[in-house]
């Protein structure tokens, strides 16, 4: 028994690679499922919520046109280190009301999924990209491109793997992203942006906040500066009240509202695909010597 | 420049002016007086009992009455439509459905003089165009669909995809056939049933093809065709029982849809407005450019949701590509489309002329440059001569609103990166045009551009194959090609 006491952490915000407190001052408490009191969260706000975005933006030229497989090494560093830290991430799951087994299989299935896409950053353009046999002279290609910034709110169950299989598979195509932590389990997330802190992402790629869904909500779906939003929830209101403020600037909607997230079904690179445009280039060909020609 | 300078002997085009007409006959073309709604494989009188007028835009005389289908008329169609794809359509082997779309595609073939004609009295585009384009590329892309109907499985590999049922789709004014192709064949090949409605001011050829797939023995139902204008399609839309709302119009009304839909599931597809920027590069072979840079605006009048309606012409050229490009414009043939020789045919209709003349101020008061060709406009029906505005500025309305009319906004540039952040400088996203000599620059530029079709030294190119659609508010979703399977699927 050792009267030391233990230092806390204080949990706050990721935005730009920088952990900021909430730009409002405002906190709410996270609770176990006992009533416990786990820690003071930042109470994001609407400000909050549009720096993490302008970060995004900012990020998005540079982490789009890193190569495909810098990005595959990248993700994988952040498995490696989350690696590192599962004793963390199970600490934290278990204070949130897992068992130690649910625990322990939430943060390997976490960095498998990692790894699993690391490995899909060079792979999935040539599954998704097609060359094109038009019937004129002409070379014609479609390549699939990152949407841009991408707004998400993670699923409230499974608080690490669900964020992690939105986050990855985001980031993978070379989008750059805001997260909405799980409102009432958000320690793994503050904890998983330390993750990225360390492993070689640059800042801005992914910005997470804590809050309040309710709150934050409208302006996950009606920021001009977004180009999709992702939703994890059945709730209904909240789903039609997303499609429609989409509509703004029609961004491209993303609902996911029955994944088992816990299941490898809930991977694969049409997660990555989600997150995509099909840009289609035409050039001539050149004609010489006509159809007869023998060479 | 040095290269640029010698490259100015005035193409001489002064004797194309005085080709004699060559009048494409109408007798080919049979019109009935009055059109009823395809509902459940037959010609169906609308519950509304009324009806509009269609008419030809290149003289303003009737060509027919067509039905107007109203909430009860809609709700027919879909109910037909889902009838025919529970009791039937869902369970017919992809192989036979396959076979119904490839003798779709064929019976158009067979009857691709008639079908151009009446694209052309009813749209008003130029009628080598109708015959060269619209119709053989219509036919091609229900050839192109129909032999994806059994091969889905390979297109999306362990997703074992499935239809989604009843589709609503509603197409444009622009090009009627081509686009009631593109939203049917990739309907019907993926095992969905279709209701659609075409575009009130050219809905002839939509009620051609009607005849032409009961011809082809489609299953009653499987394919509803019903006219009408706005209210029409937001009945189309609204109605409970669709699964599916395929839509290709302007940007405002695609918004409305994204948001009426809202609180369904209804899947949507949505391509949309655009303002391309077509980029003349120095190093670009001036010419075949100017070629492009015509081609890219004045194509169907500029009724083109992809035109290049932003020109950018790098300032060493710019110059010599302006009088190049005047000298081109009045070599263009204004008239009766009809006329083989036509270039520039009739402006589809009265409302659309407005709003292009009401742009020709706008561009006028904000201080930019009008120039048009010198032609004669027929005394009868809708025209608008080949424009061009220079000294533009970016926040120029002309410069940023779509006006979907042969109207070019002209502006200059130095650098790939300044004409880059130009070109993106828009909401729109769907097509844009780059001229170079030099490979690399070609790359830099397509794989910089924010838009979902981009045109390397050549421009307003289709074909079934390739996947055409847009980034941000030019809509998502593709149509085309294996990509534009995935719209009519549930995965």
């Amino acid at each position: 028994m050792s009267n030391r006491l233990e230092v806390l952490k204080t949990y706050k915000i990721y935005i730009g690679g920088q952990f900021p407190r909430t730009e409002s001052g405002r906190t709410y408490v996270a609770c176990s499922p006992k009533g416990d009191q786990l820690a003071n969260m930042c109470l994001s706000s609407r400000k909050d919520f549009r720096d993490a975005v302008g970060s995004a933006r900012g990020a998005f030229g540079g982490w789009s046109g890193r190569a495909a497989f810098n990005r595959g090494q990248i993700l994988y560093r952040i498995a490696e280190m989350l690696e590192g830290r599962k004793v963390q991430f199970v600490d934290e799951l278990i204070k949130q009301g897992a068992t130690k087994a649910n625990a322990d299989n939430e943060i390997n299935q976490s960095i498998d999924r990692l790894i699993y896409y690391s490995g899909w950053c060079d792979k999935y353009q040539q599954i998704f990209s097609s060359v094109n046999p038009v019937a004129s002279s002409h070379f014609n290609f479609s390549v699939v491109e990152p949407m841009g910034v991408v707004a998400a709110i993670a699923p409230q169950e499974f608080s690490l793997i669900g964020l992690v299989s939105l986050i990855a598979p985001i980031i993978a195509g070379g989008n750059t992203c805001v997260l909405l932590a799980s409102e009432k389990k958000p320690l793994c997330a503050v904890t998983f942006a330390e993750v990225l802190n360390s492993s070689d992402l640059p800042g801005g790629v992914v910005n997470i906040l804590t809050g309040k869904v309710s709150e934050l909500l409208p302006f996950f779906a009606d920021n001009m500066d977004l180009n999709a939003t992702c939703f994890c929830e059945s709730d209904e209101v909240a789903k039609k009240l997303i499609k429609e403020k989409a509509s703004l600037n029609v961004k491209r909607v993303i609902i996911y509202d029955s994944k088992k997230w816990i299941s490898d079904e809930s991977q694969s690179p049409y997660f990555i695909n989600d997150f995509q445009e099909v840009k289609t280039t035409w050039h001539p060909i050149e004609n010489i010597g006509g159809p007869k020609a023998g060479y | 420049m040095a290269q640029a300078k010698k490259n100015t002997i005035k193409l001489k085009f002064d004797t194309a002016r005085n080709l004699a007409p060559a009048l494409e006959s109408k007798s080919v073309a049979k019109i009935a007086d009055r059109y009823e709604l395809f509902i459940n494989g037959k010609f169906e009188k609308p519950s509304s009992k009324k009806y509009f007028d269609t008419i030809n835009p290149a003289n303003e005389e009737k060509l027919s009455s067509i039905a107007e289908a109203n909430n009860a008329d809609v709700n027919k169609a879909v109910v037909a439509a889902r009838n025919a794809y529970e009791k039937g359509w869902k369970k017919t082997s992809p192989k036979e459905r396959a076979k119904y779309i490839f003798r779709i595609a064929r019976i158009i073939q067979e009857k691709a003089r008639e079908l151009s004609v009446i694209e052309t009295l009813d749209g008003g585009k130029p009628i080598r165009e109708s015959r060269d384009f619209d119709v053989p590329t219509a036919a091609n892309h229900f050839f192109y669909y129909a032999g994806w109907a059994d091969k889905l499985d390979y297109a999306f590999p362990n997703k074992k995809p499935t239809s989604l049922g009843v589709a609503g789709q509603i197409i444009p004014w622009n090009f009627p056939l081509l686009m009631a192709a593109w939203k049917i064949a990739p309907a019907l090949a993926t095992g969905n049933t279709v209701v659609l409605k075409p575009a009130e001011t050219t809905s002839l050829t939509a009620l051609k093809l009607a005849e032409i797939i009961q011809e082809a023995d489609l299953p009653p139902g499987v394919v509803n065709i019903i006219t009408g204008a706005g209210s029409t399609g937001a009945a189309l839309v609204n109605h409970p029982d669709v699964n599916k709302i395929a839509f290709t119009g302007s940007t405002d009304v695609g918004k409305i849809i994204q948001k009426a839909i809202a609180g369904t599931n209804k899947k949507a597809t949505l391509e949309l407005g655009g303002k391309a920027a077509n980029i003349i590069f120095d190093d670009a072979p001036l010419d075949q450019a100017v070629e492009g840079i015509i081609n890219g605006i004045f194509f169907n009048q500029g009724h083109v949701c992809c035109a290049g309606s932003r020109l950018f012409v790098q300032e060493s050229v710019y110059k010599i590509v302006l009088q190049k490009l005047k000298d081109r414009m009045e070599s263009l043939i204004l008239g009766d489309p009809m006329d083989k020789n036509t270039d520039i045919g009739a402006i589809n209709s009265k409302q659309q002329l407005d709003v292009i003349n009401k742009y020709l101020k706008i561009g006028q008061q904000e201080g930019a440059e009008i120039f048009q060709s010198a032609c004669v406009i027929p005394k009868k029906g809708f025209y608008c001569r080949p424009t061009i505005f220079t000294n533009v500025a970016q926040s120029n309305r002309i410069a940023q609103e779509e006006i979907f009319g042969p109207v070019l906004a002209i502006q200059t540039f130095r650098t790939e990166d300044e004409v880059i952040e130009k070109a993106n400088n828009t909401p729109f996203g769907l097509s844009a045009g780059v001229w170079t000599d030099k490979g690399s620059k070609i790359f830099n530029m397509t794989s910089k551009l924010k838009a979902g079709v981009i045109w390397a030294n050549t421009y307003n190119k289709f074909d079934p194959t390739s996947p055409f659609g847009g980034y941000k508010e030019s809509g998502f979703g593709r149509e085309g090609g294996l990509h534009g399977l995935s719209a009519y699927l549930k995965m």
